[in-house]
């Protein structure tokens, strides 16, 4: 990186990426169960068009602090805002209205279903006919569902999965399923992707694969990409900020450099003595 | 020859009565995962409310009018199960999100109950009759092919017609449309189609009332038939290996199950029955599930399980 990317860092990210407003900002949120405290006192925001991670190490709270962002988990303290407005407390479908899609890390898909009607559940909520036009079959839901079916095709081909369009989900190989469970997240058209753990059980080639699709998907869409992941590694090469958690406690948060350099985060991830 | 087809016709026509009550179970496992025993039940409140509501409503018109009388009845009955699919929504499932299917079994168990009392307390618990002016007259066919000819009623060629046309109708709101689409993903998993921005509750008052609307198909024909009784809910245990037969997950195997039970407990019962001393026909269908059971655990149409290890 040479000084002249240096100066603008305001406005592009180490990745060189585009960053716009806060989109998403979390101030001081607190989470327990009974009485075991999954987060205690967390603050982060997350910019429009960037690629923010969250890692840390197994139990640290990432996966809470997802299900907060989605709308599962109610904080007990804390505020969030979304956009600038302040967020009130919401059902779980509530996120995708908002534009919050996500994926899961142990995949969720809808096992009997295709590939494509399994992504075209993600355009669920951009279907506007009711349900007796749908019921009875109409003109505007027949063409409706042509419409959203061609979108979900190009969907199909971003992601490569052309061969196994029509096959039943439940017996695609691992790697094949995390693809399509991001397909029925983009096909939302979402304004922030969570990922949960997109790249864990991979090999190293599915990994690769993974990395370059949600790259492009920044690139292509501008989506703001919020990512949990466990492997370093990945998280350092592809995000433009990174959150540290351990033991629900945030521990770091910068550009992946000046985490990797943050001696809090090298003593939670290699013990401390090091 | 005849005599070999009036008996199949028969069983067609028992068969298709399991085939709707079976179509009830198979569409609210497919949309929500649940096994609801409580169909029977919702079948006898169904036809309670409908022969209930078109006595009263005759009673009241002065008995002028049937057919007003049944369409006040059907309305009244639709508003019933309307009100049976949303008190199970709000009181019941939406407590026991992602809770394991022998939970919900248990819980389905207990609206069967609840529906039974409730449905008699509040219809009364005689037997009543649906008079939906179905013709009654017997027909005689294929003269010139047999002696004597086919003996067959109207009233079943009806009821058939209806059942095949609720299915075609099911089939193509279950595989095209969005809606149709929402409710698959429900029944495969709560939480994802939650993340695609799907509402659980509005998903299952739809699949609870669309079951209702099959309840209340299944519950006029049978009552048109055979009188609306108590013993309607013992259908509901006929259906159960009508279910296991065509596979928990298909509508179609719903239909072919029902119908190969029916013809099956009555072609049996006739010419097996002389040489073991009858009733095959209690148990036909049970025995018929467990060598399903054995062979094909999914049934004949169910979607196939697969297991990754």
């Amino acid at each position: 990186m040479d000084m002249t990317d240096m100066n603008s860092a305001a406005a592009t990210s180490p990745a060189g990426r585009r960053q716009g407003e806060v989109i998403l900002d979390l101030q001081n949120i607190s989470l327990r169960f009974g009485g075991v405290k999954a987060l205690t006192d967390i603050s982060f925001n997350i910019r429009e068009h960037e690629v923010r991670a969250i890692i840390g190490p197994n139990g640290a709270g990432k996966s809470s602090m997802l299900n907060v962002i989605n709308g599962v988990y109610h904080p007990q303290e804390g505020r969030i805002f979304f956009r600038g407005e302040e967020r009130k407390k919401m059902e779980p479908h509530m996120a995708a209205l908002q534009g919050i899609a996500r994926t899961f890390q142990n995949i969720a898909l809808f096992k009997g279903m295709s590939v494509l009607d399994n992504i075209m559940t993600g355009r669920n909520l951009k279907m506007k006919c009711n349900l007796f036009q749908q019921a009875l079959w109409l003109g505007p839901a027949l063409r409706e569902e042509i419409a959203h079916r061609e979108k979900v095709e190009e969907i199909v081909d971003f992601l490569e999965i052309q061969h196994i369009r029509k096959t039943p989900v439940g017996a695609l190989p691992y790697g094949l399923q995390k693809r399509v469970d991001l397909g029925r997240a983009l096909a939302m058209e979402p304004q922030i992707l969570l990922l949960d753990e997109p790249m864990a059980g991979m090999n190293v080639e599915e990994k690769q694969d993974m990395c370059r699709f949600i790259l492009d998907i920044s690139d292509q869409f501008g989506t703001t990409i919020v990512l949990i992941e466990h492997d370093m590694g990945v998280v350092m090469d592809i995000s433009d900020r990174v959150v540290v958690l351990d033991y629900g406690k945030k521990i770091g948060d910068g550009t992946p450099d000046e985490v990797r350099n943050n001696q809090d985060v090298i003593n939670a991830y290699l013990g401390s003595g090091h | 020859m005849a005599f070999f087809i009036e008996t199949m016709l028969g069983g067609l026509m028992t068969g298709m009565l399991y085939s709707l009550v079976a179509l009830g179970f198979v569409l609210i496992f497919k949309a929500s995962g649940v096994f609801n025993f409580a169909q029977g039940a919702m079948v006898l409140v169904a036809a309670l409310a409908m022969a209930r509501f078109s006595e009263w409503s005759n009673a009241a018109l002065g008995g002028d009018s049937l057919f007003l009388a049944n369409v006040i009845g059907i309305i009244g009955a639709g508003a019933v199960m309307f009100l049976v699919a949303w008190a199970v929504e709000r009181f019941v499932l939406r407590k026991l999100v992602n809770q394991e299917g022998a939970t919900l079994l248990m819980v389905t168990l207990g609206i069967a109950y609840v529906l039974e009392g409730l449905g008699q307390t509040f219809f009364g618990s005689e037997i009543y009759s649906i008079d939906v002016g179905m013709p009654k007259d017997p027909v005689i066919m294929f003269e010139g092919l047999f002696e004597g000819g086919v003996l067959i009623n109207k009233e079943d060629f009806i009821a058939a017609a209806l059942a095949a046309v609720l299915v075609a109708g099911l089939t193509v709101f279950f595989q095209k449309t969005a809606i149709g689409r929402a409710l698959r993903a429900v029944a495969d998993d709560h939480q994802a189609a939650q993340s695609v921005g799907i509402p659980l509750n509005k998903t299952w008052v739809i699949v609870w009332c669309v079951a209702g609307l099959v309840a209340l198909v299944a519950g006029i024909i049978w009552g048109s038939k055979m009188g609306v009784q108590f013993s309607l809910v013992t259908v509901a245990l006929r259906a159960l290996p009508v279910v296991i037969l065509g596979g928990l997950t298909s509508v179609p195997g719903a239909i072919v199950g029902g119908l190969i039970i029916g013809v099956g407990e009555k072609l049996s019962e006739v010419y097996l029955g002389p040489f073991v001393g009858g009733g095959i026909e209690i148990w036909f269908a049970y025995v018929m599930a467990l060598i399903v059971l054995l062979f094909r655990p999914q049934g004949l149409f169910g979607e196939k399980i697969i297991n990754r290890v």
